[in-house]
């Protein structure tokens, strides 16, 4: 289990007398995390009485890990990432990317997102979906155009730069998707169910192909899922959640499936054996239930 | 046009195109023709019968019923002209007559075509100003939506002339006046379907121009901007067909110098009813012009936004 460690800090903002403090906390537990989570708790007032989509989450995340969320829905693995990503806000505890808050990354573009459905827009060619962050960011024409080349063919999307996203396939799209992500060279890849809404056979496929890009790129790789074999072939770590309230109940070290992975590992009895663990733990959290 | 349209299908032509034309929708649309004009030609004569049997009767000549039938279609002032009249009157005043002469139907047209397009270009830029107002400004939707709603609420009618003789007392006149009163109508359409297609990005789009911490700026411009041009375009195609109506408006209480608004006002001035009804048509007719032209822009728009044809 995680060793919790709790915290008299209840920070909301980021004004200089936090990360003053903030800065203090770094020091006391210096290391390589990307991620470095503490105490985080998130509660939504809803009409019915509060809801608590995050309790007490202590998470530490090293560099080029490729970590996995499962849980059923409503244990908060989409908040947990959003949290990170700044597009939430914690009522409490501390969140660490990349050595600073999650606003402070987010400004300095240390994270790409790749949402649950594509997120391309309509308008723009599959070229120009991911040109996008890089027109914000105010790269050069030729620049962008190198950058893009260069990631369309990392995902394998090369002849389909001046399609328009209707014209390709959910898989197609979620690779552009992909590939707009990485166009910025971001440290950390933050997936939200990427892959959610596609067959298994594409899901398969996209799978090998994201654990190539990783290991290409180097990549830390943070996977909402809720599929068990996704999370066990893709990750070196898997954080199990679960509901009411969102709470970590297990992490689980994959790494002794090793780095280079093809589909048949999954019939290794080192597979099995982890992914039994998560159904253990999944079963644990009473996640089963209603 | 309605008999020219009519006489094109019906001849027959064995190419391969007319036989195109009868699988598609020639048919039905050909149909609903026969139909409006039967039925135009039956009001006509209904309508005409009374004044025309009148007038004979004042004259003192008895005339049988199918002489009266045909006397009916005739009329110089009838209650309601028959459609060949109408297309007479077309011919002689759009065909027949030089473009600059004051009794060129074509002269008129462009009178009003000017004061609709300078007005709607003026009401397009309110609307959509009003509408990225209201979209950035949140205490804008509550203080300036109900003045928006309440403008259209006063009947055009009466705020028409107050707009003319404002204008003219300090010196405004002409084409202005009435592109405002165009612009005061066709905004409306513009700023709501303008604020309607600039809040249409969902989460997740909005979401990832947060991830990029794309200012403000940048989110118009390449986000809420491009999602609201389909939705600008249905509020762009009533824009136009309404400031042809509010120009139409402004010039009836100009004192009808020129324009189809004058057109009409003169023909009910002095009865010309075939008159009225080819200002009438020729209304309509720049009115689908102008709405096709705006469909065609929306075409040439959706073709570089890569819009999947229907």
């Amino acid at each position: 289990m995680l060793k919790r460690v709790t915290s008299e800090f209840g920070e909301k903002g980021d004004g200089p007398a936090h990360a003053a403090s903030d800065h203090r906390l770094v020091a006391g537990h210096a290391g390589t995390s990307v991620v470095d989570i503490r105490g985080l708790s998130l509660t939504y007032e809803a009409a019915d009485g509060p809801v608590y989509a995050l309790s007490d989450v202590d998470l530490q995340i090293d560099e080029g890990e490729f970590v996995s969320f499962i849980g059923p829905s409503g244990c908060g693995k989409t908040t947990l990432l959003r949290v990170i990503a700044d597009l939430e806000q914690p009522n409490a505890g501390h969140i660490h990317v990349n050595g600073v808050s999650p606003s402070e990354a987010r400004l300095r573009r240390d994270y790409g997102f790749v949402f649950q459905a594509p997120a391309l827009y309509p308008w723009r060619s599959i070229r120009k979906n991911v040109e996008l962050p890089l027109e914000i960011f105010g790269l050069s024409k030729a620049e962008r155009r190198e950058r893009s080349d260069k990631q369309l063919d990392l995902v394998n999307l090369k002849g389909f730069e001046n399609k328009f996203p209707w014209q390709l396939s959910g898989g197609m799209q979620q690779r552009a998707s992909i590939a707009r992500a990485l166009s910025f060279d971001p440290k950390l890849l933050l997936m939200d169910e990427p892959f959610g809404a596609l067959d298994e056979i594409v899901r398969d496929h996209l799978n090998e192909q994201l654990l190539q890009l990783w290991r290409k790129t180097g990549k830390t790789v943070l996977f909402v899922t809720h599929s068990i074999p996704e999370a066990v072939f893709l990750s070196t770590k898997i954080v199990v959640m679960s509901p009411r309230p969102g709470r970590i109940i297990d992490v689980i070290d994959a790494g002794i499936l090793g780095r280079e992975r093809r589909l048949e590992v999954r019939e290794t009895p080192e597979f099995l054996k982890i992914a039994h663990r998560v159904r253990e733990g999944l079963r644990s959290g009473h996640s089963y239930d209603d | 046009m309605t008999i020219d349209t009519l006489s094109l299908g019906m001849r027959p032509a064995p190419s391969r195109k007319a036989a195109r034309l009868w699988q598609g929708s020639a048919v039905p649309v050909l149909t609903v023709i026969l139909v409006i004009v039967a039925l135009w030609y039956a009001a006509a004569v209904a309508m005409n019968w009374q004044g025309v049997s009148d007038a004979f009767a004042r004259a003192g000549e008895q005339r049988s019923t199918s002489e009266i039938f045909l006397a009916t279609l005739e009329q110089e002032r009838p209650m309601l002209p028959a459609p060949h009249q109408i297309l007479v009157e077309l011919k002689k005043t759009v065909i027949d007559t030089p473009i600059t002469s004051r009794r060129s139907l074509l002269f008129h047209a462009w009178v009003t075509l000017s004061s609709t397009l300078l007005g709607f270009a003026l009401g397009s830029l309110l609307g959509i100003v009003l509408a990225v107002l209201i979209v950035h400004v949140k205490t804008l939707e509550r203080s300036l939506m109900p003045w928006i709603i309440s403008s259209q609420t006063i009947p055009i009618l009466a705020i028409a002339p107050i707009i003319i003789v404002v204008l003219g007392s300090i010196g405004i006149t002409g084409l202005f006046p009435k592109a405002i009163i165009s612009a005061y109508l066709c905004f409306f359409p513009i700023t709501i379907s303008m604020v309607k297609g600039l809040t249409s990005p969902d989460l997740l789009q909005r979401d990832l121009m947060r991830t990029y911490s794309a200012s403000s700026a940048q989110v118009f411009w390449k986000l809420r901007l491009p999602a609201s041009l389909s939705y600008l375009f249905a509020g762009l195609k009533v824009a136009i067909a309404i400031s042809l109506v509010g120009a139409i408006v402004g010039e009836l209480p100009t004192g009808a110098q020129a324009g189809l608004g004058a057109r009409l006002l003169a023909g009910s001035y002095y009865g010309q009813t075939i008159q009225i009804w080819a200002a009438l048509f020729a209304a309509a007719a720049l009115a689908s012009i102008l709405v096709a032209a705006v469909g065609l822009a929306e075409r040439f728009v959706n073709r570089r936004m890569g819009v999947r044809s229907a």
